[in-house]
């Protein structure tokens, strides 16, 4: 699907805590995301990425602190309508078809034609010829490629990526790498977690290191990225 | 009218679903007959005392078929983190959970009506002359029955001993609800048939209350 300018959308995390019980998963995390930024955020296991990622698709809500987005929504506008996400778990339903769940998305989505645009979807995702399918017979890189064309159908303004090429062969990662260039180049802000580099990490403008909840490196600048994102200073 | 349409489209593929696998349906409806034939071999009433004792017999095998058929509700919805692809679809988090009550009222309501003729048989209850009458009652009580049973199924999906919890909740609260449902059966059960209204009001007012307390906290039962 080739994005028509997106509406471009910034976040700003405000002394963002996350508390499970006595542990925290995040610790006064303050960033300000640029409208139309590609930050890729690396950081040992259990280091809070994921729980960040979460926060900012407002499916968990911080302990302390404040997540705004800028344009703010309209208030008869959900926040979550304009955010696309790839999350570890594939999030669709593995006893319907894969046309009959992006149908389902694109449908609660009130996309105009959503059969028009879950066609083009799948020819793009390469499971056109197994669009009737059940997801449950699916391969794992199968069921990422649903995942990544349910996260995109809408061309949502934001995108949150929690490693978003687990499970892909090597085609499929250079697909989802041209496809977030082409968003990117559209105007989405783009937030993903990554481990080590590859075609998807060379399209960040910023890189976070996360470290026991807490920020510990961020940067824009190139030879940065690349040792923030491969932990060279580890 | 986004809540509606939300609503609708999440209702068709729980009964896509449903119907597909026919996991929950099957399952309640066979327990639910072993219920009751089991209830019959255990004692062997006269006309009289099916008349005082079959409406709770009715309503308990009900409510075991409830706390059996509502578990999986949201907990289908766990393991593939399918919630939090809802939560960020829709327009009204609430359609999530409207469309699982109506798909829940609906399954109750076919095993009820699958229940009732081998009920009528086994112990004798002449159901003919009461029919429009009974389907008031089992539409009010099966729809206070998933009200609260969808409700506790949101909170414990996200619990530990998830499949202990929610029979733990839901039977006590439900005692009213299954108080009012039985007096309002047994007076359809009776020499003389009739249409106990106090009981059926008490039953609207049951299910008007829950609902509306899941519209306005409802967000909050599906938040992590």
């Amino acid at each position: 699907m080739t994005p028509a300018e997106t509406r471009r959308i910034g976040l700003r995390l405000e002394n963002i805590d996350k508390r499970y019980g006595g542990l925290y998963a995040l610790r006064r995390v303050s960033l300000e995301i640029a409208p139309g930024e590609c930050v890729a955020f690396a950081g040992r296991n259990g280091s809070g990425k994921t729980t960040l990622l979460r926060i900012a698709a407002q499916l968990v809500r911080p302990s302390a602190g404040k997540l705004t987005f800028s344009p703010a929504p309209k208030e008869s506008e959900r926040a979550t309508k304009n955010t696309g996400f790839v999350a570890h778990a594939t999030m669709v339903y593995d006893e319907l078809t894969a046309e009959e769940n992006l149908l389902l998305f694109a449908r609660l989505l009130q996309i105009p034609e959503p059969a028009k645009c879950v066609e083009t979807l799948l020819h793009e995702v390469g499971l056109f010829e197994r669009r009737d399918s059940l997801v449950r017979t699916f391969s794992r890189g199968m069921r990422q490629r649903v995942a990544i064309a349910r996260a995109l159908l809408h061309q949502p303004s934001v995108l949150l990526l929690d490693e978003p090429a687990t499970g892909l062969d090597p085609q499929g990662v250079t697909w989802l790498a041209a496809t977030l260039r082409r968003l990117r180049d559209a105007g989405s802000t783009i937030l993903m977690s990554l481990h080590g580099e590859s075609e998807i990490s060379d399209l960040a403008t910023r890189a976070i290191r996360l470290d026991a909840g807490a920020v510990v490196a961020d940067t824009r600048n190139g030879a940065s990225l690349h040792s923030i994102l491969t932990f060279a200073d580890a | 009218m986004s809540l509606f349409s939300n609503t609708s489209v999440l209702l068709g593929k729980e009964l896509r679903t449903e119907f597909r696998s026919r996991e929950l349906l099957t399952t309640t409806v066979v327990f639910i007959l072993m219920i009751v034939v089991l209830f019959s071999f255990t004692f062997d009433p006269t006309r009289e005392e099916s008349r005082r004792f079959g409406p709770g017999l009715l309503w308990l095998a009900f409510l075991f078929a409830a706390s059996l058929m509502l578990q999986p509700g949201f907990l289908r919805e766990q393991t593939n983190d399918t919630l939090s692809a809802l939560r960020l679809s829709v327009s009204d988090p609430f359609a999530i959970f409207l469309s699982k009550l109506c798909a829940n009222t609906l399954f109750l309501l076919i095993t009820e009506l699958l229940l009732l003729p081998i009920f009528a048989v086994l112990y004798n209850v002449p159901l003919l002359g009461v029919v429009p009458q009974l389907a008031l009652v089992l539409f009010l009580g099966s729809l206070g029955l998933s009200v609260t049973g969808t409700t506790l199924s949101a909170i414990s999906a996200q619990a530990r001993m998830r499949e202990l919890l929610l029979p733990l909740l839901l039977l006590p609260l439900l005692t009213p609800l299954l108080i009012a449902s039985t007096e309002a059966t047994a007076a359809l059960f009776a020499e003389n048939p009739a249409l106990r209204w106090d009981w059926l009001a008490f039953l609207i007012a049951f299910d008007i209350i829950f609902l509306t307390a899941v519209w306005l906290f409802g967000e909050y039962l599906l938040e992590e």
